[in-house]
């Protein structure tokens, strides 16, 4: 079974931002919430570098550990969706995540904070797929219609690499071995483990 | 008199009653391979409810889309 993950090659980013577009465009978020965003490093130094951030669907998400009406729920295929029936919008899962993807739309007079909102790797949520009840919480649903996340499909330089992980590492040691430099995969560690955590 | 007042209790102590609370948990959701049931949005070459295909249809698409080097001329 493929283990959804996100790779982002900072050696390719060039911060133009069409991950992030890609996502507004396709899941119709709303004003003020963005799944998806670019940050860069050492902004304006020479070698300054870029990455693209969203939930990056943890092998032990700790959004899921403190969660307390337990409304996050883990795929078969490794991607961490939640229920907004379920979610209180009580803001521990932004506490909790290392990479700030919970996101919480303001609505109303008194800019009510509304349930979270995050990345769901393209995979809608726990309604009926295609719908648009599924549509209107969860945005679209692409890997029911056999297809990859938008942000990576759409990216102009091929730097964020999602799908299998299997897959997307073979794809980056190419590249490294073919560049020669590069290998660090920011956020990696923290979403998936390394090596050396799994085995102890 | 006695009667009265525990009649009495006994009404106003129900209004203080819990609703029951049941443990809800998240609604089921299919696996990704059962699609969408939209064949207009659905990946050509694929039919909706077959696994592996699913899953050898995405790892194509990774590969070829996302992997410049097996495209670019050597």
């Amino acid at each position: 079974m493929a283990r959804m993950k996100f790779i982002c090659d900072a050696e390719r980013c060039i911060e133009c931002n069409g991950c992030v577009t890609a996502c507004k465009n396709e899941h119709e978020v709303p004003w003020g919430v963005n799944r998806r965003r670019v940050v860069t490093l050492n902004d304006g130094v020479p070698g300054e570098k870029s990455i693209s951030v969203a939930c990056m669907h943890c092998s032990d998400a700790p959004c899921m550990a403190v969660c307390p009406v337990n409304c996050f729920y883990k795929t078969d295929e490794g991607v961490v969706l939640h229920d907004k029936d379920i979610c209180i919008g009580c803001g521990y899962c932004s506490y909790a995540c290392p990479f700030g993807a919970p996101q919480f739309p303001s609505n109303g007079t008194f800019g009510l904070r509304g349930k979270m909102d995050k990345c769901t790797f393209c995979a809608g949520g726990p309604e009926e797929h295609g719908s648009q009840s599924e549509f209107e919480k969860y945005g679209r649903n692409r890997l029911a219609e056999g297809k990859l996340p938008a942000c990576a499909e759409m990216c102009s330089t091929k730097a964020l690499l999602a799908g299998d992980g299997d897959v997307i590492t073979d794809i980056l040691r190419g590249r490294v071995i073919s560049r020669g430099k590069g290998a660090e995969v920011w956020g990696w560690g923290t979403a998936y483990g390394n090596q050396a955590k799994q085995g102890a | 008199m006695k009667a009265a007042f525990i009649f009495c209790s006994a009404a106003l102590l129900v209004a203080c009653g819990e609703k029951p609370q049941e443990v809800k948990g998240v609604s089921s959701d299919k696996p990704p391979y059962s699609g969408t049931g939209v064949a207009s949005f659905t990946d050509a070459g694929w039919k909706a409810g077959d696994k592996d295909g699913w899953a050898n249809h995405l790892k194509a698409r990774a590969t070829y889309g996302q992997n410049d080097h097996v495209r670019a001329p050597k």
